[in-house]
């Protein structure tokens, strides 16, 4: 009998999705953990122990300052040099919605080589100023090969944030970002077309962007919820078109985990 | 030592919030572009502790900046980086001692970045944030100063100052304020002696603002003046006189707000014919009763009436449990502050339900004057649309923060709501049936176990809130009674609470709320039979407090516990790895008193029984007169453009998208929704009620719902509270909700119905509070409907005399219930051309009260009138339909009648339809029924249903003996046609009724 990956998913401090989180690591066929971050801080959880790390979604701290500001320094202080292992180690991270904006603001993404905390790019207020629950069509650059997104090309998730827009440091970083296929997740329009803007675009982001890996592919994040898309019913329009085999999400966390399995 | 960081955003590119400021200059002031030209915020922290230079910088840069979008200035203004040519500075930021929610944040931020410099923060060490914006334009100074009290900063809450570009100094800015709160006061008790004269001992109690009648003092006074309680007083070494911290108690524990004063009353109703009866008490008699007489249908009840909330059975192995509250007063001061307590508040009332439920859902309904408003506001007021937006606000930001979804609520509009806004926020939770083998929902207390109070700190904030929402409003309404919630430092709470309550660390839980520690303790001492309270070991935010200001501060984000003395080590090791301040104040006991200390020093020593059961019984009329209404003249109505008045009606207030604001709750967390507040084609077609399936490996499906229509009112409250009714289980039914196996919370929010000289109109407003009751119990005993949880506000007036604005009687009813299979369900929106429309339920000459008539400028006189048997019967087979999976779309009929639901069904689906209403039911055949009554009409019991064609056959065999009939089609063109026989009424297109129905209120 082969045994479960195990996940450690991040809690406490305003992060709110971990237990659907959890779930879908699970439905996916992994074993997953809610690690509150005092507990990964005080030594009482290693993070080491584990085979994959989630930041979930969230306000932790509020997104008072700025959105995942203050988590991303308190990980920075009091857990960096795991942080540096894990990337080390290879570990597959995954950040979703303020686990994303963590990850980018902790530098870990788009990331440096070899791994530091230099944050290079960021994710600001939605240029509706508003913070909103829609749902959007992604789709992945051509490019691409993050673990996480194996077999994937157009999916349907939703967003929950109102600091989601994408801006590099500098253009020649994007860039470069582009060729490394690391600007791996987009939106577009249902037929998978540019969008011309908002709703389609829901925040602004640069380029569409919705979603960036590491030029390893290890490290994920995007606005989006996969976690909120892995049933057939969480689809908004199921009673219209019938139910899928399963939510467009689950494949991102069946991935990670046929990664390390 | 105070060092001042100033962040600005490097391009207007990102100044998003800035654009925001500048949009509702331009909207909401009517200043033009001109003179709103540009504007751009700065965000401004201020650090109050010492600090060397370079850790200064090094904060600015880890933590305040972002270094792709924002530059920061240390003890120099940001302005000129962010808007060079700015005409006007605006800077704005709490008063000392109001909840800073991003200030304790970037404290927590600022501690961490220290952290490697050894340097610990001590408890002095302060940050404050405070914003500024820079406008550029010619504004007067007048108009600058109206941006920053009317857009930018509350006066009662924030200080503010506005500063034109030749005042201001472009070296220093403006210079570093401390905010740290001192009170010059020694913390103290007095001995407050009660006059016997009938005037002063009623001054006293205004002066106090205990909010206590003269009866009542009068109570209190021969209490104390008892010769038992007077020896007992002597032999334990307190004065014979009541203190300020027993006063300020009983005000609390009797107040209207606590003690629900009203619904307890006996009252002396008269009816139309002149008959009279006694009534003791609303309550006991209509909603109690109304329960009692139900339950033994509804063995699923599990707690109803006695906890923070009801529960009922959900699925095997889980219970629910739900609450909904009101928070009018304080949202009406401070809107954004008084409606996340709202929200967060209620949450807590789940966390403190029981042993201790995980929040799952919050719904919300507001009431608000209409925000297109353009008459005078009275002094103090806010304007309908800033209180909408603000409101909407702190809602949005309570529940989002919490990672709580908003599943369903509505949004009400009518003038008289301009006095007090109406604020429903409910929650509903999960809890395991059994914990350590015993059922959740029971909880005890012995004596011995400690009092343990979790969460926030208590200070000045909240104090009198219950006693002044049991006042009306008026421009000397006191600015403690404003609070601002923090709903992270709630969230480590919550997460902490669930964490202890599997772990099996506490016998006790509920929550803080109206009346702080005083209603909390009061109502836990009465488990064990008394209490021994120690207030000065509770944490306060700044010293200073009197032990009564302690005992009644309704400061936020507090529980309270009862910790068996063996649990309380591990009890409070865990709340330190969690983030929580816990505080052991004392213990519980069987002394039957309420017995408080401070610094050793008894200051309250209160007869449990006294405090809990001595208030006198109110005594108030009621005489019901129906009111005179006329319906318009019928020579007016015939001459309407009937296709212009239905594009006309999809954009009513009452009636349009409500979109724009929907969609900023985030009501997807949790990952439950099934059937969300969107569905259809383009996910914008409102649903009637929400499914949730709360557990991931179960099949269960929860329906939330809700019902409210406050101007039936206007001609007779049965009718509105019937209709209240019929419409939360209708909408419930309508997305698959099994009636008789739902449950119901009752929210009464009415005008003072006691007559006096500042209500002489009140022996007609009791008068309608008890025709709502009647109606209640009425049809919750047709409907097999058990009330589970429910609240009173009973004092929504602004002002006295002519100037009183007094809101319609309302009655929110919320509807939850477990469904067996949560895919069973159905959404609103058709889903193909070719499907047949059928309407279900009996359209009669109603347009009394319609959303129709009120477009109209009138009230009418048709009200109306819900048919309990019919309806419940229709329900039924309803449910049996969808079940079967029969029902291609169900979409429920309330404001706007027929037409609106049709035009809904068709625009969810982007679809067209063609309809002949000709064929609509219309009870008696002889009856002629109007065009106006057959389209806009709001008889109850109704819905749209479409059916393919190879369903019809079955789907008409499960309606037999029910009203309906087959109306029209689905088309797949763009049209709306809607005939009576070969008369066309109404011809429009799916893009025309969208755009009247969205536009509204899109702002």
């Amino acid at each position: 009998m082969t045994t479960k990956p195990r996940i450690a998913i991040l809690t406490g401090y305003g992060i709110n999705s971990d237990i659907e989180l959890a779930h879908s690591f699970n439905l996916a066929g992994g074993n997953a953990e809610r690690v509150h971050l005092h507990d990964a801080i005080d030594g009482s959880v290693k993070l080491e122990d584990f085979a994959i790390l989630a930041v979930p979604g969230g306000f932790s701290f509020g997104d008072h300052i700025a959105s995942g500001r203050v988590f991303a320094n308190r990980l920075r202080y009091k857990l960096g040099d795991t942080l540096l292992r894990l990337r080390e180690k290879k570990t597959p991270i995954i950040g979703i919605c303020n686990g994303f904006q963590v990850l980018v603001k902790l530098g870990l993404l788009p990331g440096t080589e070899p791994a530091s905390f230099t944050q290079t790019c960021t994710l600001t207020y939605n240029d509706s100023g508003r913070f909103e629950n829609r749902w959007c069509y992604l789709k992945t650059d051509a490019n691409v090969s993050s673990v996480w997104l194996k077999g994937l090309s157009q999916i349907y998730l939703p967003v929950r944030h109102g600091e989601g827009k994408f801006i590099p440091g500098n253009p020649e970083l994007l860039k470069e970002l582009e060729a490394n296929g690391q600007t791996c997740l987009r939106y577009c329009n249902a037929d998978g077309s540019e969008p011309a803007g908002f709703p389609a675009n829901p925040n602004g982001s640069t380029g569409h962007i919705a979603g960036l890996c590491s030029k390893d592919g290890l490290v994920f994040g995007l606005m989006p919820h996969p976690e909120a898309h892995v049933l057939p019913t969480q689809h908004p329009q199921w009673q219209r078109d019938g139910q899928k085999a399963e939510g467009d999400g689950l494949q991102i966390f069946r991935n990670a985990i046929e990664y390390v399995s | 030592m105070l060092n001042r960081i100033e962040v600005a955003q490097k391009s207007p590119a990102t100044d998003s919030p800035a654009h925001r400021i500048l949009k509702a200059m331009r909207e909401d002031l009517g200043l033009p572009a001109t003179i709103a030209e540009a504007a751009a915020l700065i965000r401004v922290y201020t650090l109050e502790m010492d600090l060397n230079p370079a850790d200064v910088e090094r904060i600015g840069h880890d933590l305040f900046c972002d270094p792709v979008t924002e530059s920061y200035a240390v003890n120099a203004p940001a302005a000129i980086a962010a808007l060079p040519d700015f005409d006007w500075l605006i800077e704005a930021g709490f008063k000392p001692g109001v909840t800073d929610n991003v200030g304790r944040s970037a404290r927590e931020g600022v501690a961490d970045a220290l952290s490697s410099t050894g340097r610990k923060l001590v408890e002095d060490d302060k940050v404050y944030a405070g914003r500024q914006v820079l406008l550029k334009g010619k504004l007067t100074r007048d108009q600058a100063v109206r941006v920053a009290t009317t857009l930018l900063a509350n006066p009662l809450i924030e200080t503010w100052q506005v500063m034109a570009r030749a005042d201001w100094d472009a070296k220093t800015g403006i210079p570093a304020q401390s905010r740290k709160v001192v009170v010059p006061h020694q913390p103290s008790t007095k001995t407050i002696a009660l006059p016997e004269d009938p005037a002063q001992l009623q001054k006293l109690s205004d002066e106090m603002l205990l909010a206590l009648t003269l009866e009542e003092m009068q109570v209190v006074r021969a209490h104390f003046a008892d010769a038992a309680v007077q020896a007992e007083r002597k032999a334990a070494g307190m004065p014979l006189d009541p203190t300020d911290v027993e006063l300020e108690m009983i005000a609390q524990t009797w107040s209207e707000h606590c003690k629900h004063k009203i619904f307890a009353a006996d009252v002396e109703y008269t009816d139309e014919n002149g008959k009279t009866e006694t009534i003791h008490s609303l309550y006991k008699t209509f909603v109690k009763a109304a329960t009692n007489a139900v339950r033994p249908k509804a063995p699923w009840l599990k707690s109803v009436f006695t906890d923070n909330a009801g529960i009922i059975a959900f699925a095997e192995g889980w219970d629910v449990a739900m609450k909904a509250e009101t928070h009018n007063s304080p949202s009406a001061l401070d809107p954004f502050g008084g409606a996340m307590t709202g929200i967060v508040g209620v949450n807590r009332d789940i966390l403190g339900c029981g042993m201790g439920c995980k929040p799952i859902f919050n719904t919300d309904v507001f009431c608000f004057a209409s925000p297109y408003y353009d008459k005078a506001v009275p002094e103090k007021l806010h304007h309908p649309k800033r209180l909408m937006k603000e409101v909407h606000r702190g809602v949005k930001d309570g529940g989002n923060e919490s990672g709580i979804p908003t599943v369903n609520g509505s949004i009400v509009f009518d003038d008289r709501f301009l006095g007090k806004p109406l604020v429903f926020c409910g929650t509903g939770g999960l809890i395991p049936s059994e914990l350590h083998g015993k059922p959740s929902w029971q909880k005890s207390i012995v004596p011995g176990d400690r009092i343990v109070m979790a969460g926030g700190r208590i200070g000045k904030d909240g104090i009198h809130g219950a006693t002044f929402s049991s006042i009306a409003l008026t421009e000397a309404s006191p600015v403690s009674a404003v609070q601002i919630g923090d709903p992270i430092t709630q969230k480590k709470m919550l997460d902490f609470l669930l964490e202890a309550r599997d772990l099996g660390l506490f016998r006790f839980v509920t929550d803080n709320g109206a009346g702080g520690l005083s209603s909390s303790l009061g109502e836990m001492a009465r488990e064990s039979g008394g209490c021994e309270l120690h207030l000065d070991k509770a944490p306060l935010k700044y010293a200073g407090l009197d032990p009564w200001e302690i005992l009644v501060s309704e400061a936020q984000e507090r529980m309270s516990f009862a910790v068996q003395p063996e649990n309380w080590e591990a009890f409070r090791d865990l709340a330190a790895r969690r983030d929580v301040e816990v505080s052991n104040l004392g213990t519980f006991t069987d002394s039957g008193r309420f017995e408080c200390y401070f610094d050793e020093k008894s200051v309250c020593r209160m007869d449990m029984d006294f405090l809990h059961d001595g208030n006198p019984k109110m005594h108030i009329k009621a005489h019901w007169k129906p009111p005179v209404h006329l319906d318009p003249p019928a020579a007016s109505l015939a001459k309407r453009d009937i296709n212009a008045d239905a594009l006309q009606l999809l954009g009513a207030l009452n009636i349009c998208s409500k979109e724009t604001w929907v969609r900023q709750y985030d009501h997807e967390v949790q990952g439950q929704s099934v059937v969300k507040p969107f569905m259809g084609k383009e996910n914008d077609g409102p649903s009637d009620a929400a499914v949730i399936k709360p557990l991931t490996d179960r099949k269960e499906g929860l329906v939330v719902s809700h019902g409210i229509v406050p101007r039936y009112s206007d001609i007779d409250a049965y009718h509105m509270a019937a209709a209240a009714v019929d419409e939360a289980v209708r909408n419930a039914v309508a997305v698959g909700g099994e009636p008789g196996k739902l449950a119901a919370l009752d929210n009464f929010c009415w005008p003072d119905p006691v007559e006096s000289e500042a209500t002489p109109d009140g022996q007609y407003k009791m008068a309608q509070l008890v025709r709502a009751n009647q109606a209640l119990y009425d049809i919750c005993i047709a409907y097999d409907l058990p009330l589970i949880s429910g609240k009173d506000s009973m004092k929504n007036d602004y002002g006295k005399g002519a100037t009183k604005i007094s809101v319609p009687p309302t009655l929110m009813v919320t509807v939850v219930g477990p469904m067996p299979d949560a895919q069973k369900t159905a959404t609103i929106d058709f889903k193909k051309a070719g499907d047949l429309v059928y309407v279900l339920g009996t359209t009669k000459e109603e347009l009394g009260g319609s959303e129709y008539f009120a477009g109209l400028g009138a009230v009418g006189t048709a009200v109306p009138v819900t048919d309990f048997a019919a309806n419940f019967a229709l329900y039924k087979k309803l449910f049996a339909v969808i079940q079967q999976g029969l029902a291609r779309s169900v979409h429920d009929c309330s404001d706007g009648g027929l037409w609106v639901a049709l035009a809904e069904s068709a625009l969810g689906g982007r679809l067209g339809m063609d309809v002949n209403v000709a064929l609509e039911p219309v009870g008696k055949l002889e009856l002629e029924v109007s065009d106006l009554a057959l389209l806009f009409g709001e008889s109850q019991g109704r819905f749209v249903v479409s059916v393919t064609p190879e369903n019809a056959a079955a789907f008409e065999k499960l309606l037999a003996g029910s009203a309906f009939s087959l109306v029209g089609t689905v088309m797949a063109d763009n049209a709306l046609r809607v005939r009576r026989g070969t008369r066309t009424l109404i011809d429009t297109t799916v893009d025309e009724a969208f755009t009247a129905w969205r536009k509204p209120l899109d702002f």
